[in-house]
């Protein structure tokens, strides 16, 4: 048991410093994964830079704003907002298996 | 007007968070951060909102953030604005209030209150999901009328609490509505704001799947109902002119607005909502509207 | 070196009520940040604070809040913020900062409230006793008990100095009798900024989120236990909290420490920091008591002497931590103890009186110790009702006949027409 009069002063208040995944993996909640259509993601398409509509509505902030547009699989949840607001249907929510 | 590429590439919110699959509250607050910049000190009280920072030693912004009990929001950004102005960096460094509708109509509408009444240089973000989410689907004073919640199983019977009324009643520079499915709106408002020297408030609706039932990939379709039906207007009100939002001055017009039942109809906590409330939604939207056209008017 | 003249110091008396010296000490210290909303007896505090920052003899930030409970909110944001913060109030104020009290103390936040002690309602009082002082027991902040206004002065800039102190941290509330010493003028000798500047140095937090460079998360929801991560290991509310009891120990140290270089420094010493004492040294009885009640004692002393009573009396001034092991050695080998409480723990006894009977539990051949109630809600307490509590105790102590059924001295229900 530890009563050391130095220990107790290194732990001052509930302080917390910036991780990335602080809730794990958050990949691994939904087996289901945007999978993006090149041929009809419109950055993609033109080479411009443009729409991006699936990485402004993306709550987690896991896609991208590149040409084409990225999605990392280990933190996305699969909620299919990016599907639903791709206004060219470029994008279906697929089956994925996440380690 | 805002476009996609004039919104900061930089995230400030790292990825794999608590928040449930499809939240709002996620997506506002990551776009208000981007608004913002580095150079922000944000205060949360209990709330969904705390989570979303993380557990204990590790937390999810770029930002710093000081955690507050419930109540006390507008009072805890009045500690750190005047602890700011005392070092004199108050100019440097922005203070953003961010609280639940819990915190904002209810428990903590004394603190805001006082807060804004002393001409505290702040902005105070409301992310309105229309209940006690976090501590489970409890009614607030913003839960708009007939929705059910634990705490009100036969839909509530009061009307939603007009926050921004209240806000604008206080004499403030700048009130605001917003709305999670309007982020390039969002994101302009905040900026807005950022410039602006006074209390700020701005209320954004903030869809909730599990709160609201609805499947989480209809968030932004389902938030921009609540615009199209009238029943949320996107507006500013600066020193005192209003001044409706791009997203929302088509429904000026009546014929332009859905039926207030197309928005109902989306989500299971309408599910009972009976006839009679459905009628004072529709003299609500009327209201509200004929008074934006008054106004407009007037000015 | 104690209250002796010093030939060479220049001295500036003024004659303040306790409410103006704390008020003086607040603006002496540098406080940086002050949230304060008034409330009877602590209002001269504020207002005395407003005058000296509009003569710009006080270059604070002043947030007159709309509730003490937004008062505390704002203190904790301001001092997490990185500002030296102070508040002050009473009663009923400090009842509604109550739920900031241990979020102040679990953050570690250096923050110092003036308390102007009185009776907690209902019914309604105004008037002085220590119930709010008492009932903010048992949180994780320190406390101290002031007998008169220069010991509020002086005392609150060792409070400032002992709650920054890296080894300490905590919280920490100077109280003082409402009325009694709040709008009472006395003589207090106030010192030279610069001597103070040198003994209370700028505040170095802990935290300080103003440093934008570092980016910190302060106060999340904090798990029972310990979180691992490649990026580190984060402690648990448990050792969170072991941390805080850890420190309030061992600020005993600290409190003791700060008191004897004040002394030192200035010339004015509270006893040995925790507790004084007068005419104990060939005492077998004490009287064990704080603040006004200690202070009319004194009155009596001389005249329970004549009796030919070998008495003497302990004034409590640190009353968290309790002093737990200064006073075992004091107290061993004592015969009687008679605590005066002007606080009562409802349900069960005078709150001084149990304290000090647990703190010497397990001694060989303990004292025999007896409590009394007095001055609930500003009764007065006078030198007649000491005399007869000693008096009281003593009967007891000869027959060795332990009650725990409350006295209280001072009642007048004799005088009350609807009783028989």
């Amino acid at each position: 048991m530890t009563d050391s009069k130095k220990d107790y002063q290194k732990i001052l208040a509930s302080v917390q410093k910036p991780v990335k995944g602080e809730a794990g993996k958050t990949g691994t909640w939904s087996n289901l994964k945007p999978i993006i259509d090149l041929e009809k993601c419109i950055p993609a398409k033109s080479g411009k830079a443009a729409c991006f509509s699936c990485w402004l509505y993306c709550p987690e902030a896991v896609v991208t704003r590149t040409i084409p547009p990225e999605i990392d699989f280990d933190y996305c949840k699969g909620c299919g907002i990016c599907m639903e607001e791709c206004p060219v249907n470029a994008i279906t929510m697929e089956e994925v298996k996440t380690e | 007007m805002v476009n996609v590429m004039d919104v900061r590439e930089e995230e400030f919110i790292y990825p794999g968070t608590r928040m449930c699959s499809g939240c709002a509250m996620a997506l506002i607050y990551r776009i208000a951060l981007k608004a913002l910049g580095p150079k922000t000190i944000v205060t949360v009280p209990a709330s969904c909102l705390t989570v979303l920072h993380g557990m204990q030693g590790f937390c999810t912004t770029k930002v710093s953030v000081l955690h507050t009990p419930f109540a006390t929001t507008g009072a805890s950004a009045s500690g750190i604005v005047a602890s700011l102005e005392e070092k004199g960096l108050a100019d440097e460094i922005c203070v953003v209030a961010f609280a639940g509708d819990g915190g904002t109509a209810d428990i903590g509408i004394q603190a805001l209150s006082g807060a804004v009444e002393r001409g505290t240089n702040f902005i105070y973000a409301c992310y309105d999901n229309e209940a006690y989410m976090n501590t489970g689907v409890q009614r607030s004073g913003s839960t708009p009328l007939g929705a059910f919640t634990a705490t009100t199983p036969g839909g509530k019977i009061r009307p939603k609490k007009n926050m921004p009324k209240i806000l604008e009643a206080h004499g403030i520079p700048y009130v605001a509505t917003a709305n999670g499915s309007y982020p390039l709106d969002l994101y302009e408002k905040f900026q807005k704001a950022r410039e602006i020297k006074g209390s700020r408030y701005i209320h954004i609706l903030s869809a909730c799947p599990p709160g609201w039932g609805y499947d989480p990939k209809d968030t932004i379709k389902l938030g921009k109902l609540a615009n199209d039906t009238g029943f949320w207007p996107l507006y500013e009100v600066i020193n005192g002119k209003l001044i409706v939002s791009k997203d929302s001055k088509k429904y000026l017009d009546p014929s332009k607005r859905k039926p207030i039942e197309d928005y109902f109809k989306a989500q299971k906590r309408f599910n009972n909502i009976s006839q009679d409330d459905i009628e004072v939604y529709r003299r609500y939207i009327d209201d509200l509207w004929n008074d934006f056209k008054r106004r407009i008017e007037s000015q | 070196m104690t209250q002796t003249e010093n030939a060479e110091k220049e001295k500036n008396i003024k004659i303040l009520t306790g409410n103006h010296a704390a008020a003086h000490a607040y603006m002496q210290a540098r406080v940086g940040v002050i949230s304060a909303y008034p409330i009877t007896p602590q209002s001269p505090v504020v207002e005395k604070i407003s005058e000296f920052i509009r003569d710009g003899k006080l270059k604070a930030k002043f947030l007159l809040v709309e509730s003490e409970h937004s008062a505390a909110a704002a203190c904790c944001a301001a001092s997490a913020t990185g500002s030296r913060v102070g508040t002050a109030t009473s009663a009923h104020g400090l009842m509604l900062m109550y739920e900031l009290l241990p979020w102040a103390a679990g953050t570690r936040l250096p923050i110092i409230i003036n308390l102007a002690t009185r009776a907690c309602g209902a019914p309604w009082s105004i008037w002085d006793d220590h119930s709010d002082f008492i009932a903010a027991r048992d949180v994780g902040w320190i406390q101290f008990m002031c007998e008169d206004n220069q010991e509020i002065y002086d005392t609150n800039f060792q409070a400032f100095k002992i709650a920054e102190d890296p080894r300490v941290y905590v919280p920490t509330i100077v109280a003082y009798d409402g009325y009694l010493l709040s709008h009472t003028l006395m003589p207090v000798q106030l010192e030279n900024q610069e001597d103070i500047d040198a003994f209370l140095p700028p505040l170095n937090h802990h935290i300080n989120l103003s440093d934008i460079s570092q980016i910190k998360g302060v106060g999340s929801v904090t798990t029972p236990n310990i979180i691992k991560r490649e990026e580190g290991t984060a402690p648990g509310y448990y050792e969170f909290r072991y941390a805080l009891q850890k420190a309030l120990e061992n600020s005993i140290d600290v409190i003791k420490e700060v008191h004897d270089e004040y002394a030192e420094k200035f010339g004015r010493s509270y006893g040995n920091g925790l507790f004084k004492t007068y005419k104990t040294e060939d005492a077998d009885t004490i009287i064990f008591a704080m603040g006004s009640v200690s202070a009319q004692t004194r009155t009596v002393i001389e005249k329970l002497r004549a009796e030919g009573l070998k008495i003497g009396l302990v004034t409590l001034r640190l009353f968290r931590p309790f002093p737990v092991k200064y006073l075992r050695d004091f107290f061993k080998g004592k015969k009687n103890i008679v605590v005066f409480d002007r606080a009562i723990g409802y349900g069960y006894e005078g709150v001084l009186c149990y304290e000090l009977k647990a703190a010497l539990y397990g001694l060989q051949d303990p004292p025999f110790i007896k409590g009394f109630i007095v001055g609930l809600g500003g009764r007065d307490v006078k030198g007649e009702h000491i005399i007869e509590g000693v008096h009281r105790a003593l009967e007891l102590s000869k027959k060795g006949e332990i009650t725990y059924e409350t006295e209280f001295l001072g009642l007048k229900l004799d005088e009350l027409d609807f009783l028989d």
